[in-house]
């Protein structure tokens, strides 16, 4: 069913999105320019080395290092044991998966593409999100599942979608997306000393873009990975945004500036649990606000957000929270994937329906 | 159907004793005795609900005495009441999943090596296949056993499981209960092939097909398989032939789908006449043996009846307590307006 037909060199070499925001998302302080691919691979280098009872596990992740190569070189140096091949079946990984934290492993399995979940989603839901509170606490479930996540680059069918309103639909999930390198390592590092099941989502369109990665600290001021984060600081509107949608907005804000709005950008980054209060504190400053995603309109996360901040925020409200989104359609093929996912023109569009918003 | 090599040294441990096969038959007598009183329970309100596994003492019981609780685990469906009364585990813990007063049962899974009940029925085949994995990558020598049923063959999981177990050489024991009835679907309509051991050829793996109305039989293949498995030889799937004497659950109708006759002419020998006519034959009980198990098994669910009624609701904060290891502000958030809602405080 999930047997990839999309070849690696393919992904390395098509970056539909074209956005380059590494000047944009760099932290202050001095680190190493990588790409997302290696600041995950970096990260699973790591937790291998510093927890034992990591295992990396799925569908072409050992020898071959993935067909995004984010385990690259992570078995010839942890061993077979540690990363390992397994059949092709999702449902297999992810039960499996269940099975190893019963017996005080922390898995950290990969499905190769979003799509494929879906043949998994019995064990992700009744199993994985359950399997704590089913046993009271007594077989916690600290799972990190990765998944390439979200389209922009091209692929077949099932090869780019965007899950997260369906995992962060579910209790007992938890769901992250970092939106850099830098992100990328300080998320993952995070995500995989959790003890609970977290749903990993790569923007796979940004596996490829370079940036900042500063392993030493994760944010400037030494916060924590666990929240929200501003991007870009503004005083006219708040884009909430996660995954590859940051690097677009960041782009959007600096169109913006020229006409003279400044623009705030909160990369949420937890899509369950989502940061309230970054949210609040963001939305209480700008007043307006515009959530981005890829994933289609109709039950996204779009709305949660929305409602969050209309809880908090209402009595400042200047106009109603704005979506713009993927639309209520089948992912479609790669030649009408720039209509489908928000390109500059539908943010722009979103940003200006709030700007001249009149009480009716 | 026996294609499991008979193993080179004498790993299986000898034949019964007959203090075993007495425990055996006392083991049987508990569980026939607590499982028609779980039924009854249900009748008179105590309960809400059961599923009964009458006629499947021998193979719950058989299987479940092979299991070594210091280093094997086990993964139920939600039929598997004698194996966990022969593994020891808490009975009113593990009764209270049918009281409506947990998912899963109150019993601690880590202590009594039993995961929660689940009625996903195949989705735990996959889990004893992680654990026996983790066991391989820990160097231990625990065996993960398996319980499923006819019916849950037909799952996708299943398929995977096996596949991934006799890939990775798991040290997993696939244990299927063919009752002949995946509630009202009879074993002819749902197995192709009329038997889920004939599968086990596919993926490599050796396989038993048992009696499992015979108590000893079952003890039997159950220690071979665990024998094989804890050699590092991967694993192995037994098929235990038995009737669901019963309803599927205490909601069921069996009327509905099979006559009186059809009952009768499919149940077979009563698994523990057929032992008592064993330890009668052999001298090893009398009569005065089989009264005082009887007066035991009814001692025994009197107590757990008695456990079960004194068992009170759950403290609603556990609902939003155990969710996560780490809970979330939007938790704790609705855990608050609850007990503000309910007046709880």
């Amino acid at each position: 069913m999930s047997n990839s037909i999309l070849a690696s060199g393919t992904a390395a070499s098509t970056d539909a999105a074209g956005d380059n925001t590494a000047e944009n998302t760099a932290p202050a302080s001095a680190g190493t320019v990588m790409s997302m691919q290696q600041a995950l691979n970096r990260a699973l280098d790591e937790v291998l080395a510093e927890n034992p009872k990591a295992v990396i596990f799925g569908e072409d992740c050992g020898r071959l290092g993935g067909v995004f190569r984010i385990t690259d070189g992570l078995q010839a140096k942890h061993g077979a044991q540690r990363v390992f091949d397994t059949p092709l079946a999702e449902s297999g990984i992810l039960g499996m998966s269940v099975g190893l934290a019963m017996a005080g492993f922390h898995p950290i399995p990969e499905v190769q593409f979003d799509g494929f979940a879906y043949p998994a989603i019995n064990q992700i839901v009744c199993q994985i999100a359950r399997m704590n509170y089913r046993s009271r606490g007594t077989l916690p479930m600290p799972i990190t599942l990765r998944v390439p996540s979200f389209g922009g680059i091209r692929a077949p069918e099932h090869h780019g979608e965007s899950l997260e309103a369906l995992f962060a639909h579910v209790p007992g999930l938890k769901v992250v997306s970092p939106s850099n390198p830098h992100e990328a390592y300080h998320l993952l590092k995070y995500a995989a000393t959790r003890p609970d099941p977290v749903i990993f989502m790569e923007p796979k369109s940004r596996y490829w873009q370079k940036g900042e990665v500063d392993p030493t600290r994760h944010d400037a001021d030494g916060g924590s990975p666990a929240g929200a984060k501003v991007m870009r600081e503004g005083r006219h509107l708040t884009l909430v945004a996660w995954g590859a949608m940051v690097a677009r907005c960041l782009q959007v804000a600096e169109l913006a500036a020229e006409d003279g709005i400044d623009i705030e950008v909160l990369d949420l980054r937890w899509l369950k649990p989502i940061d309230a209060a970054a949210l609040a504190a963001s939305v209480r400053k700008t007043r307006r606000a515009v959530v981005v995603h890829e994933a289609p309109l109709t039950s996204g996360l779009g709305a949660e957000v929305a409602q969050l901040i209309t809880q908090s925020c209402f009595d400042t409200l200047r106009a109603p929270v704005e979506r713009v989104t993927g639309f209520d359609v089948p992912y479609p093929s790669g030649d009408l994937e720039d209509e489908y996912i928000p390109n500059i023109d539908r943010i722009l569009f979103g940003i200006q329906r709030v700007l001249e918003y009149k009480r009716g | 159907m026996d294609t499991l090599p008979l193993a080179a040294t004498g790993d299986d441990a000898g034949p019964l004793t007959s203090a075993q096969l007495r425990e055996l038959y006392s083991l049987m007598v508990a569980v026939r005795h607590l499982d028609t009183s779980a039924i009854a329970w249900q009748r008179q309100g105590i309960i809400p609900g059961y599923a009964p596994e009458l006629g499947q003492e021998a193979a719950q019981v058989g299987s479940g005495y092979a299991v070594d609780t210091t280093r094997d685990f086990v993964f139920p469906t939600y039929r598997e009441m004698g194996v966990a009364r022969t593994m020891g585990v808490d009975m009113v813990g593990y009764m209270s999943t049918h009281k409506a007063t947990w998912h899963g049962g109150l019993y601690d899974p880590v202590e009594s090596r039993l995961a929660p009940i689940q009625a996903v029925v195949a989705g735990s085949v996959l889990h004893a296949v992680g654990w026996a994995h983790g066991q391989t990558l820990d160097q231990k020598d625990g065996v993960a056993l398996t319980y499923f049923g006819d019916g849950a063959s037909s799952q996708g999981d299943v398929h995977e499981a096996m596949n991934f177990a006799a890939v990775m050489k798991a040290p997993v024991v696939f244990f299927v209960q063919n009752n002949g009835w995946a509630i009202s679907v009879p074993t002819d309509r749902q197995v192709a092939g009329g038997s889920v051991a004939a599968r086990a050829a596919g993926y490599g793996m050796p396989a038993l097909q048992i009696d499992g109305n015979d108590v000893v039989a079952v003890v039997e293949a159950t220690r071979r398989a665990f024998a094989h498995a804890r050699s590092g030889n991967g694993p192995v799937l037994i098929e235990a032939m038995t009737y669901r004497r019963g309803p599927h659950s205490t909601s069921d109708d069996p009327g509905r789908y099979r006559s009186l006759d059809e009952e009768r002419d499919g149940a077979g020998e009563d698994p523990l006449e057929r032992l008592r006519q064993r330890l009668l034959a052999d001298g090893m009980a009398d009569e005065a043996f089989f009264a005082d198990a009887l007066a035991a098994a009814k001692a025994e669910e009197e107590q757990i009846r008695t456990g079960i009624q004194a068992l009170g609701p759950r403290p609603g904060a556990e609902m939003f307590d155990l969710v996560f290891q780490e809970t979330t502000p939007a938790l704790q958030a609705q855990a608050a307006n609850w007990r503000e809602e309910s007046e709880h405080v």
